[in-house]
């Protein structure tokens, strides 16, 4: 039953298990082992990202495609929502519709730019995404009668995803059973079954011969498969998946803006947390997403103690301040690209054997 | 060894996941036309390019001059006196004749009375001198292949099928220049399927097979014997006139 | 050898491919006369045009050294874009403690000291670089998928740096007094500061091709980047000319991040990073490699930007990427596609 619901995908190491366990049981639990609306919220963005990055790792890990559009096609999808949302209402039926627009809507780009720019080179796909995702980028903030501009756009949910909807009046473990909470697990289960489905993608054989002509692409076009055909399906795949990450959460925010979608410091997240975690494995996407979003919350205020201590040293105390920590980071993901490209989960998946 | 200028023992060579040479023993003698024969895909490009570290041998050892050049560095084992012409000639097609062969010589400008040899040798170096390269012929692409790796005097001169694709008017003034060649005291080891031109030059011949040299001995051997040659003939000879 | 053998086998290059070859040339002057008829008014098209051409050689400038790089050791920069702010910020440094110097009244003072800034903010550059290479680059040579993420890595360290050595906060800076104003020229206005570059940029169109075409070490890049083995088959080090090639590439785009910078008269952390996607689409448009293509590219680029910008505003940025879109079209490896051996 487990090995058919992670699609044959186990872990593979104990450490790990027990680490992707317990990052289960956190974000199932969140509202009442964490309870309060900063943790709430980080744990429905640990979520959202969990498919996001996993979704991108299906590109870069899987396919080594990489792409700068990523936050374009998350943004698509949270644009779509958010405007069927606003237009039409906050119904279920718009949060519908918004949602598969987008999701198609992504979908036809990245065949667009996939047929256009994967026969040539990995470096020249990796321009052009980043040339296109920047242009998007500036157009959606432009197109302010439409999109709101970098105001972005307010809007309502469906009444039980309100905060002030009671589902029942009694509280469950001191915790209030009301529309955020159903909310939360909305998101949650969501990301559940969308990362599910992209276990099964991956582990599928269409995913094994994505792995073969990332690998070889000469030896797989020689072999008969079509080398442009898998890349830009697996190109398609991860923009819809993305797409339907950016309707998460703009559902969860009930605010979609440039900033929380489109802007190239989430393009820069995103990889730094699918290298971190590590390339080539969903799981990486887990953990990397998990560890990335907690240091971004968490990691910060750490430093700002570290800042303090070292406040009479010039530099030192500089290096260390709050605001620094993408400094450390990007340390980090250098060393990682070099030393273990199979980021954390692959050190673990090694460690066992 | 000492009569060897060039020597490769146990000589193996991967390429990515493929395993090319499988122990290529070849002992070169210093002067003279040393032919390597096979058939398409035994080795040799390989060897050459391993030889000129191109490649880099993952067993074995390469030997030129006494000295062990196994390690080093394409540019070093240049300088050491090794010359090379591809076999997709490598010519600088954006660069004129005069420019290819001025990187050529290396070590400083161009001799004058090396080049008057040299155009001697390939008229149509001297006649296309301000050409840009790109538009010569195929077979003056060729002669160019080879100017540049005679422009300043080398030991050795490793030419893969200098007469792959010419016309025959042009295999046989390709045939005479290297014959000339030959006369200096420049050691050329030669690729080469057109088993007349092979025959006609060299001395010492070697047939490899599978990654391996499966005969090596005097080209008088071989020539003088047809038992031998039908025996190599499925391997090495199939592209003869 | 018979003289028949020798006979001029010169291909005859047919008019039409021949007019093929120059048709990306007249490209610029195609696109400068539809912006004069879509924009009408000639004044209004002669300042656009110079600030567009203006534009367009800063980011040759800055593109320069990237496509160089890429075409003679397949290494694409993507922290390309550090380089620029860096020495964006090195060249405002260096003007704000020559204040005296730039506010008075002195035309030579005021050029001493942009020159002065643009030589410390290129040689920092220029060392930056080659930390660079050695650190970032050589490791991965030969790997795209972990170049791309490596140098990606090595901009947004160097980004932080940036906010570690000079703060948070973007910097202004007002140009020099001589380079301020406009000329009249009839009823149009025409900035002195985008003449000179202009007059920058094409004096190191220029140079660069000299370099590239009567020099030895012009002679091995363009040899190199046509087939790099054979340049060391001929006993030459192509890491070490590599070496040159990058960082006189990022003391460029460094020169680049000052003039910009003196443009926009404010700077920020990640303004390489913007640009960048600008110096990507001037790169593709010109063929990967290629430094005449990058060099129209750039242009073409500037032009448009800056007749949209006027026309359209709104669609500035996209018009340049409408133009790539075109471009790849039309020539799917860009407008001068470069020779690879392999």
């Amino acid at each position: 039953m487990l090995t058919r619901l992670l699609s044959g995908d186990m872990p593979r190491s104990g450490l790990l298990t027990v680490l992707l366990l317990g990052i289960l049981v956190s974000l199932a639990f969140a509202p009442f082992l964490f309870p309060g609306t900063k943790s709430l919220e980080t744990a429905a963005k640990i979520c959202i990202f969990i498919v996001l990055v996993a979704s991108y790792d299906l590109l870069l890990g899987y396919a080594g495609i990489v792409s700068f559009a990523h936050t374009m096609f998350f943004g698509i999808g949270a644009y779509g929502t958010a405007l069927a949302l606003s237009t039409t209402g906050p119904t279920y039926s718009s949060m519908i519709w918004g949602t598969a627009a987008g999701a198609i809507v992504a979908g036809i780009f990245a065949l667009a730019i996939g047929l256009f720019s994967l026969r040539v080179k990995a470096i020249f796909f990796a321009m052009v995404t980043l040339a296109v995702a920047s242009a998007f980028a500036v157009l959606m903030s432009q197109l302010s009668w439409l999109t709101g501009g970098e105001d972005g756009l307010n809007y309502g949910v469906p009444r039980e995803f309100k905060p002030a909807f009671k589902l029942i009046d009694e509280k469950i473990l001191d915790v209030r059973i009301n529309g955020k909470l159903l909310l939360y697990y909305f998101v949650f289960f969501a990301s559940a079954a969308l990362f599910l489905i992209m276990l099964r993608i991956v582990n599928s054989p269409f995913g094994r011969t994505l792995k073969a002509v990332r690998d070889n692409a000469f030896r797989a076009e020689a072999i008969g498969y079509k080398v442009v055909w898998y890349r830009t399906t697996a190109t398609v795949l991860s923009a819809v998946m993305a797409a339907l990450a950016g309707s998460l959460l703009a559902i969860w925010l009930r605010y979609t803006g440039p900033a929380t979608t489109l802007s190239m410091e989430i393009m820069i997240d995103i990889l730094l947390m699918v290298v971190i975690g590590g390339m080539g494995t969903l799981y990486g996407a887990v953990v990397g997403a998990t560890i990335f979003i907690l240091a971004q919350t968490y990691l910060q205020n750490l430093m700002g103690l570290a800042e303090t201590a070292t406040s009479s040293i010039p530099i030192v105390s500089t290096l260390v301040a709050p605001e620094r920590w993408l400094l450390w980071l990007g340390v980090l993901f250098i060393l990682s690209v070099y030393f273990f490209p199979s980021g954390i989960v692959g050190r673990l998946r090694e460690g066992r054997a | 060894m000492a009569d060897h200028l060039l020597s490769l023992s146990g000589l193996h060579t991967h390429i990515g996941p493929y395993h090319i040479l499988q122990g290529v023993d070849l002992a070169v003698p210093e002067g003279g036309v040393t032919v390597l024969l096979g058939r398409n895909g035994a080795g040799k490009t390989t060897t050459l390019r391993t030889i000129m570290g191109h490649w880099t041998a993952s067993q074995g050892e390469i030997h030129f001059a006494n000295h062990n050049i196994t390690k080093l560095d394409t540019p070093s084992i240049s300088r050491r006196g090794i010359a090379f012409v591809p076999e997709d000639m490598a010519i600088f097609t954006d660069l004129t004749v005069a420019e290819n062969m001025s990187l050529a010589a290396a070590n400083g400008p161009i001799d004058a009375k090396r080049l008057a040899w040299v155009t001697d040798l390939f008229p149509p170096i001297g006649s296309f001198w301000n050409s840009s390269a790109g538009t010569l012929s195929g077979g003056q692409k060729q002669m160019l292949s080879v100017a540049r790796a005679i422009i300043e005097p080398r030991r050795l001169i490793l030419i893969d099928e200098p007469t792959k694709g010419l016309a025959p008017a042009i295999i046989k003034a390709m045939t005479d220049a290297l014959r000339e060649l030959k006369e200096t005291d420049t050691t050329i080891l030669l690729v080469e399927q057109n088993f007349a031109m092979a025959s006609s030059l060299g001395d010492t011949v070697a047939v490899m097979d599978d990654g391996r040299i499966v005969f090596a001995g005097a080209m008088s051997e071989l020539t003088g014997n047809p038992t031998l040659q039908e025996k190599l003939m499925g391997l090495s000879l199939e592209v003869h006139q | 050898m018979s003289e028949t053998l020798i006979k001029p086998r010169i291909e005859k290059i047919p008019l039409t491919d021949r007019l093929t070859q120059k048709l990306p040339i007249l490209l610029v002057p195609l696109l400068a006369t539809a912006g004069l008829v879509a924009i009408g008014s000639p004044s209004t098209w002669l300042t656009l045009t110079v600030a567009g051409l203006a534009m367009g050689m800063m980011i040759f400038i800055m593109a320069s050294g990237l496509t160089v790089v890429f075409g003679l050791m397949d290494v694409i920069n993507f922290g390309h874009g550090a380089f620029v702010t860096v020495g964006a910020f090195i060249g405002f440094s260096v003007l704000s403690w020559l204040a005296g110097w730039t506010a008075s009244p002195s035309v030579p003072l005021n050029l001493s000291a942009v020159v002065i800034a643009i030589l410390a903010a290129m040689l920092l550059t220029a060392l930056l670089g080659y930390a660079f290479e050695r650190v970032i680059i050589k490791p991965v040579y030969g790997q795209h998928l972990k170049q791309i993420l490596v140098t990606m890595g090595g901009l947004i360290v160097a980004q932080q740096m940036i906010h570690v050595v000079w703060g948070p906060d973007e910097m202004h800076l007002s140009r020099p007094e001589a380079l301020q104003g406009s000329f009249i020229l009839g009823e149009a206005a025409i900035e002195k500061y985008r003449l000179l570059a202009v007059g920058l940029g094409l004096a190191l169109f220029l140079s660069m091709r000299h370099v590239l075409k009567h020099t030895k070490i012009g002679l091995l890049v363009r040899a190199g980047v046509e087939n790099g083995e054979m340049v060391e088959a001929l006993g030459y080090r192509i890491s070490r000319l590599f070496l040159i090639v990058f960082m006189t590439g990022s003391a460029l785009a460094g020169l680049g991040g000052v003039m910009w910078g003196l443009y926009q008269e404010t700077i920020t952390a990640h303004m390489g990073a913007d640009i960048m996607v600008l110096v990507f689409i001037v790169v593709i448009i010109g063929g990967l490699g290629s430094i005449e293509g990058c060099f129209i590219g750039a242009l073409l680029v500037g032009l448009l930007a800056n007749y949209t910008a006027f026309l359209a505003p709104k669609v500035a940025l996209i018009s340049t990427i409408g133009l790539m879109v075109v471009i790849l079209m039309w020539r799917p490896q860009g407008l001068y596609p470069v020779v690879k051996a392999k």
